[in-house]
């Protein structure tokens, strides 16, 4: 089982989210997202002032095995993005909630985040694929 | 029902990721199957390819009967060890399997295909040596351990008794010799120097760990698909299969043409199909910006469109490259274009040799 921190939101696309206040929230893909794809080669980004709305795809991470699609869990405008991915996509795998972040997000509405899924109701859901 | 090899417990407790293989549960990766790439091409490392076909073929007709076999021709071999890389191909010259043939003398042959094409390849060679006076029996009581990489054979060196030491001593590419209890062969699938060794399986775990004290890392079949790609060389299923003629899957070096009195099956039609020049060929491409080629995505050129057979990310080179099949026409160092996420792309067309012994080989 895959590790899945209780203080972060979730959405069944495998993206989590971290509240770091002021309307500001930072998006990755969570660890069984990465396992599930492995070693990744490259990651493409939203551009800084994109406005995104929820389930838009925004990103992409390609890995050894495919392209996948990552998707906007929340609504809102992105702020900044982590360029570090663009020399080292790989900090995606070694530290999916940590270095390896993907972008941030101002939000447009807080109350959005309620709607996410919390570390239980994630696990549940990838219990199911 | 999946089949395990010798060493599935050796991978569980490396923390493999087993995946299902052509009805085989084998290692995908080890936790990353870039650094196993890296390890092979920097260092050594080791994959289990107990999963693969070894059929033994003796008996006083055993080198006419694979002469017919076999697109490529065995009498080039006459000295012991020596081995051959060629194809099997039906009436229609379609690719039955690749393989490897090794010589030990003119009644007795080692044959190694693969484990996908297992059931038909050995009832095809049982259908075709009906009328020769050979055997052929498969050798399942083995296991076999690919050990690659610069430092493969000194890491081996280290494990190997003297009497093994001395035999492989000296040994030239594309050889392979009984020493002892393992059959020690110079040839593999990655474009680096090493050896693939054939064990009896109760001795192939310890065989395994023995390695993997003196620091061969062990490698999945990811790895071995980024290597073996890069490396240039022909995965069966992908780059070709029995709808496909060895002249359209850069297998033309295999077909051997110099004794016209010789007989080999698919010889007609390939000999027609050459004298046309209509067939495909099998290209390299590179993408040298971000995204990664897969198999399966169409390839347009100005003489006609094109598929991908094998693409991947290659670790060495830090971009994408590709085997494709295209209109003969196309040339190298030409300009095509792939279809990725619905965007034309271009790349460039080289020959199918990416990156061997370490380094980039184009």
């Amino acid at each position: 089982m895959s590790n899945i921190p209780s203080e972060l939101k979730y959405a069944t696309s495998h993206e989590w989210v971290r509240n770091e206040g002021n309307g500001i929230v930072t998006v990755g893909i969570t660890e069984h997202a990465q396992e599930l794809l492995g070693d990744m080669v490259f990651v493409e980004l939203p551009e800084v002032g994109e406005s995104v709305s929820t389930g838009d795809d925004v990103a992409v991470a390609e890995s050894v095995k495919a392209a996948s699609d990552i998707y906007a869990p929340i609504t809102g405008e992105v702020v900044e993005v982590n360029e570090e991915l663009e020399d080292s996509p790989e900090l995606v795998n070694s530290d999916a909630y940590g270095d390896g972040w993907m972008f941030k997000v101002k939000i447009e509405d807080e109350g959005e985040l309620e709607s996410l899924l919390d570390a239980e109701g994630y696990a549940n859901s990838i219990d199911e694929d | 029902m999946t089949n395990k090899t010798v060493l599935h417990a050796k991978h569980l407790e490396a923390g493999a990721k087993m995946v299902d293989f052509h009805g085989w549960e084998m290692p995908i990766n080890y936790g990353s199957q870039i650094e196993e790439h890296h390890a092979v091409r920097q260092d050594a490392g080791m994959f289990d390819v107990s999963h693969m076909t070894i059929v033994d073929v003796e008996g006083a007709d055993a080198k006419a009967f694979l002469r017919k076999l076999v697109i490529n021709d065995v009498d080039k071999l006459n000295v012991a060890g020596k081995a051959l890389y060629t194809g099997m191909c039906n009436e229609e010259g379609g690719v039955i399997d690749d393989l490897i043939i090794y010589f030990f003398n003119d009644t007795s042959y080692r044959l190694v295909v693969n484990s996908a094409t297992r059931e038909k390849d050995l009832a095809w060679i049982a259908t075709q040596s009906a009328d020769f006076a050979v055997t052929v029996t498969e050798r399942p009581e083995f296991g076999m351990i690919a050990v690659q990489g610069p430092e493969a054979k000194a890491k081996v060196a280290t494990i190997l008794n003297a009497e093994q030491n001395a035999a492989v001593e000296g040994m030239k590419p594309f050889f392979g010799l009984q020493a002892g209890e393992l059959f020690i062969a110079t040839t593999g699938y990655t474009g680096e120097a090493g050896y693939e060794i054939v064990v009896p399986e109760a001795q192939a775990a310890d065989l395994w760990q023995q390695l993997l004290d003196a620091g061969v890392k062990p490698a999945g079949l990811g790895a071995r698909d980024t290597l073996r790609l890069e490396a240039g060389m022909n995965l069966y299923g992908l780059d070709m299969d029995e709808s496909v003629t060895p002249l359209a899957a850069n297998m033309a070096w295999t077909i051997s043409w110099d004794d016209e009195a010789r007989d080999f099956i698919g010889k007609a039609k390939l000999a027609e199909l050459r004298e046309a020049g209509s067939e495909p060929k099998l290209v390299g491409l590179i993408l040298e910006e971000k995204g990664v080629l897969r198999s399966g995505l169409k390839v347009v050129t100005e003489h006609g469109e094109g598929v991908i057979t094998s693409g991947t990310f290659s670790p060495t080179l830090g971009h994408s490259i590709a085997m494709a099949r295209v209109p003969r026409a196309v040339k190298l160092e030409d300009t095509v274009q792939v279809e990725m996420r619905k965007k034309l792309v271009d790349v460039k067309v080289i020959k199918p040799s990416f990156a061997r012994n370490g380094k980039k080989a184009f």
